[in-house]
C-alpha cells in the first residue's frame, strides 16, 4: 500500500479513541450517576465510551495486522 | 442559554486531542526533506486516507453549524447540497478530471492553467485563490472564536491565538502529509462526537414519526410561532422536492431548476472539480487510479452526512415549535430591534444542553476539530499556491529546493497571521468581510467553464480561458447588481447599479443560484468566441496529458471492479439517485 510503512495511520487514530474510549467508560463506572438527566437518563458515558472503545481496538488491531504481514 | 462549565474529564479529552495532532506533525518531521515532501506530501497517500481527508478539508466548523443551520431554517432540503450539490460533482472530478490534473503532474490547480493556457490565466486563478483562502481561513477563525467565548466563556484571543498556534505547528512541522494524516483523524472525531447528538435529539423527539409530526407544526404553523415569512404545505421540512416546482412553496425559495443549474452544475462542479482546496488531497496519492478514486471515496460519507449535520438543526426547530419537554430550545437573538431565532447556535446549544461533562469533552473535540481540518486545508493550499504559483514564478525563479521548503514554512507562517488579521478585521468590520466574500464569489462562479472547455475541448485558447474568466467574473457582478432577493434594501444584497431593480428573485439563496448560472454562460460563450478568433498557445503534442482528446485513456481493466473509478462512480451517483427519491 503506502511506500511509508513507517507509519501507519491507523496507529494514532486507534490509539486516540481507544485513551478517549476508556477514559468515558470508567467515568460512566464511576463517575457520579446524577449527570445524565440532560442525556434523557441514559448513561451516554458508559455506552458511547464503548463504542469509541471497540472502534479504536479496531483500528489497533488492522494496524497490527498489517504489520504482522511485512 | 446556560453556559456550563467544563469539567476535568472534558478538558482531559480536549488535551489529549491536541497532544495526538502536534504529535503527528513531530512524527512526520522526520520526513520533510524535500518542497515535494512538503507541498506534496511526497505523492504518496493511501486513496482512503486522501478520500477521508477531502471530505474533510471541506467540513470545517461553519459548514457544520452553519449545515444545521440551514436544516433547522429549510429541512431535509438542505441535503440538496450534498445529494445533487456534491455528490455527481465528486463523481465527475474523480472520473472525468483527475486523469489530466494527476497526469499533467502540475503541482497545483494555477499550475495546471498555465501548462494548459498561459501564464496570465495561471495568476489570475493564483493571487485571486490565495487572498480568498487567506480571507475565508480569517472568517471561520473568528466565528470560532466568538462561539467559544459565547459557549464557555473562553477569551476571544486565547482561543483565537491557541488553535491557530496548534494548527500552525502541525503544518509547519509536517507539511500538507501532516494536515493530511490530522483531517483523517478529524474526520472520525466529527462522526463520534456529532452522532449522539442525532441519537439523543431524536429520541426525545420521538424517533422519525415523531419528527415528521413536529416539523409538519413547523411548515404549517412556523409564521404565527417561529417568525417565518409565510407557512407552507405540511411536508415543507420533510420532503426535498415535492415542493421545489415553484419558488414560493418551500422555504428555500427556489425552483427545481435554478436549483439544479446554479447548485447541481455550477456551484457544485465550480467547487468540488476546480478548488484547489479540496482537490489538492486527491492530487497527492500515490497512483493516478489512487487519485481517481479519492473523490469517489469521499462521495460515500458525503452522500450520508446530511444524517449527521442537517438533522440536528431539523430536530432542534421541531422540538422548538412543539415545546417538547426536556427538548433543546433555539436560543433567540435580536437582530435590527427584532427576535429572531438564533440558528448558528443549534449544534453548538444542543452538545450543551444534551451531553453529560465526559461526553461534552468530546463533542467540543469534534467542534475544534472541524475547525482545525477547515483551517488546515486553507493554510496547506495557501502555502502551495503562494510558494509555487506566485513566489517560485513571478520572486525568485531558480533557487535550490532546499529554498522552497523554507518559503513554504515561511508562508505557512505569514498565511496564519494574515488570517488572524483577518479575523481581528472581521471582528471590528463585519461589512468588508461582507464586501470580499461577494467578491470571492464573483470570481469562482465562471471557474468551471475554464476547465470544462479547458479539459475537453483542445481549440480553447489562453487568451479566451482568461477573457472568458473576466467576463464571468463581470457578469456576475452585474446580475447581482442588477437583482435584489425579496424583501432586502439595495447595497451588498445587490441592486447597487440602478435605482431600478430589473429582477425581483424569491429568496437571496435562487439571486445566488442564478447569479452562478449567468457568470458560467458568460464565461463559456465568451471563451468559445474569443478561443475561435485568436491563435492556439499550446500545440497538440504541448496539450498531451491535459486535454482529453489528446491524452491516452487509463486502462483500468485489469483492475478489480471495486477499484474501477467508472464503476464505482455509477454505484454512487445510484446510491445518490436513491437517496433523492427516498427523501423526495
Amino acid at each position: 500500500m503506502s511506500t511509508d510503512i513507517r507509519f501507519d495511520l491507523r496507529l494514532p487514530i486507534g490509539l486516540l479513541f481507544t485513551i478517549i474510549g476508556v477514559v468515558l467508560v470508567l467515568y460512566g463506572m464511576a463517575g457520579p450517576a446524577d449527570i445524565y438527566a440532560r442525556s434523557l437518563g441514559i448513561n451516554v458515558n458508559l455506552r458511547w465510551g464503548m463504542v469509541l472503545l471497540v472502534f479504536g481496538a479496531g483500528m489497533l488491531l488492522l494496524a497490527r495486522r498489517a504489520r504482522g504481514r511485512e | 442559554m446556560a453556559s456550563s462549565a467544563l469539567g476535568p474529564i472534558d478538558w482531559a479529552i480536549l488535551l489529549t486531542y491536541f497532544a495526538f495532532v502536534i504529535g503527528i506533525g513531530i512524527v512526520l518531521k522526520r520526513g520533510m526533506k524535500s518542497s515535494s515532501d512538503f507541498f506534496l506530501a511526497g505523492r504518496a497517500i493511501p486513496g482512503w486516507i486522501a478520500g477521508l481527508a477531502f471530505l474533510s478539508a471541506n467540513l470545517g466548523a461553519q459548514e457544520v453549524i452553519g449545515m444545521a443551520a440551514s436544516g433547522a431554517k429549510y429541512g431535509i432540503s438542505t441535503a440538496h447540497f450534498y445529494w445533487i450539490g456534491a455528490v455527481p460533482a465528486m463523481v465527475f472530478v474523480g472520473v472525468f478530471m483527475m486523469p489530466f490534473y494527476y497526469g499533467s503532474k502540475a503541482r497545483s490547480v494555477p499550475e495546471y492553467l498555465k501548462l494548459r493556457f498561459d501564464e496570465k490565466t495561471r495568476a489570475f486563478n493564483a493571487v485571486s485563490f490565495a487572498v480568498m483562502t487567506v480571507f475565508s481561513s480569517g472568517i471561520s477563525m473568528y466565528a470560532m472564536a466568538k462561539l467559544m467565548h459565547l459557549l464557555l466563556g473562553w477569551d476571544f484571543n486565547v482561543s483565537l491565538w491557541v488553535s491557530a498556534a496548534i494548527v500552525l505547528g502541525y503544518i509547519s512541522l509536517g507539511g500538507l502529509k501532516s494536515a493530511i494524516y490530522n483531517e483523517v483523524m478529524q474526520f472520525f472525531l466529527i462522526v463520534f462526537g456529532f452522532a449522539p447528538l442525532v441519537f439523543l435529539g431524536l429520541r426525545n423527539i420521538g424517533g422519525w414519526d415523531g419528527l415528521k409530526t413536529s416539523l409538519a407544526v413547523v411548515a404549517t404553523q412556523g409564521q404565527a410561532t417561529l417568525g417565518h415569512a409565510k407557512d407552507y404545505n405540511a411536508d415543507a421540512w420533510t420532503s426535498a422536492w415535492h415542493n421545489m416546482g415553484t419558488a414560493g412553496a418551500n422555504p428555500m425559495g427556489v425552483e427545481w431548476f435554478g436549483l439544479a443549474m446554479g447548485l447541481g452544475f455550477v456551484l457544485s462542479f465550480g467547487y468540488w472539480c476546480t478548488d484547489f482546496l479540496v482537490v489538492q488531497r486527491a492530487m497527492v496519492a500515490e497512483n493516478a487510479n489512487a487519485a481517481r478514486r479519492v473523490p469517489l471515496i469521499a462521495a460515500v460519507p458525503k452522500m450520508l452526512f446530511p444524517f449527521l449535520v442537517i438533522l440536528p438543526g431539523m430536530i432542534a426547530v421541531g422540538l422548538t415549535a412543539n415545546h417538547v419537554p426536556g427538548g433543546f430550545m433555539i436560543p433567540e437573538k435580536i437582530v435590527a430591534g427584532a427576535k429572531v431565532l438564533d440558528y448558528d447556535m443549534v449544534i453548538p446549544g444542543m452538545l450543551l444542553h444534551y451531553f453529560p461533562t465526559g461526553l461534552l469533552g468530546l463533542g467540543l473535540t469534534a467542534l475544534m476539530a472541524s475547525f482545525m481540518s477547515g483551517m488546515a486545508g486553507n493554510v496547506t493550499a495557501f502555502n502551495t499556491v503562494w510558494t509555487y504559483d506566485i513566489y517560485q514564478s513571478y520572486i525568485a525563479k531558480d533557487r535550490s529546493d532546499r529554498h522552497y521548503l523554507w518559503m513554504g514554512r515561511v508562508a505557512t507562517v505569514v498565511g496564519t497571521l494574515v488570517a488572524l488579521a483577518a479575523a481581528y478585521l472581521a471582528a471590528g468590520f463585519n461589512n468588508i468581510m461582507d464586501m470580499l466574500q461577494l467578491v470571492f464569489a464573483f470570481v469562482n462562479a465562471p471557474l468551471f467553464a475554464t476547465f470544462l472547455l479547458g479539459m475537453f475541448w483542445k481549440r480553447a485558447t489562453g487568451h479566451g480561458a482568461f477573457w472568458g474568466l473576466v467576463g464571468g467574473t463581470i457578469a456576475a457582478a452585474i446580475h447581482h447588481g442588477l437583482t435584489l432577493p425579496y424583501g432586502a434594501i439595495a447595497g451588498i444584497k445587490g441592486g447597487w447599479l440602478t435605482s431600478q431593480v430589473v429582477h425581483l428573485y424569491p429568496s437571496e439563496m435562487a439571486q445566488n443560484f442564478w447569479t452562478a448560472i449567468w457568470s458560467w454562460s458568460c464565461c463559456f460563450a465568451l471563451t468559445i468566441v474569443i478561443s475561435l478568433a485568436t491563435r492556439r498557445t499550446r500545440s497538440d503534442e504541448e496539450l498531451s496529458g491535459l486535454v482529453y482528446s489528446l491524452t491516452e485513456r487509463t486502462d483500468d481493466r485489469a483492475l478489480p471492479w471495486y477499484k474501477r473509478p467508472a464503476m464505482l462512480g455509477l454505484l454512487i451517483l445510484a446510491a445518490a439517485l436513491a437517496l433523492n427519491l427516498l427523501f423526495a
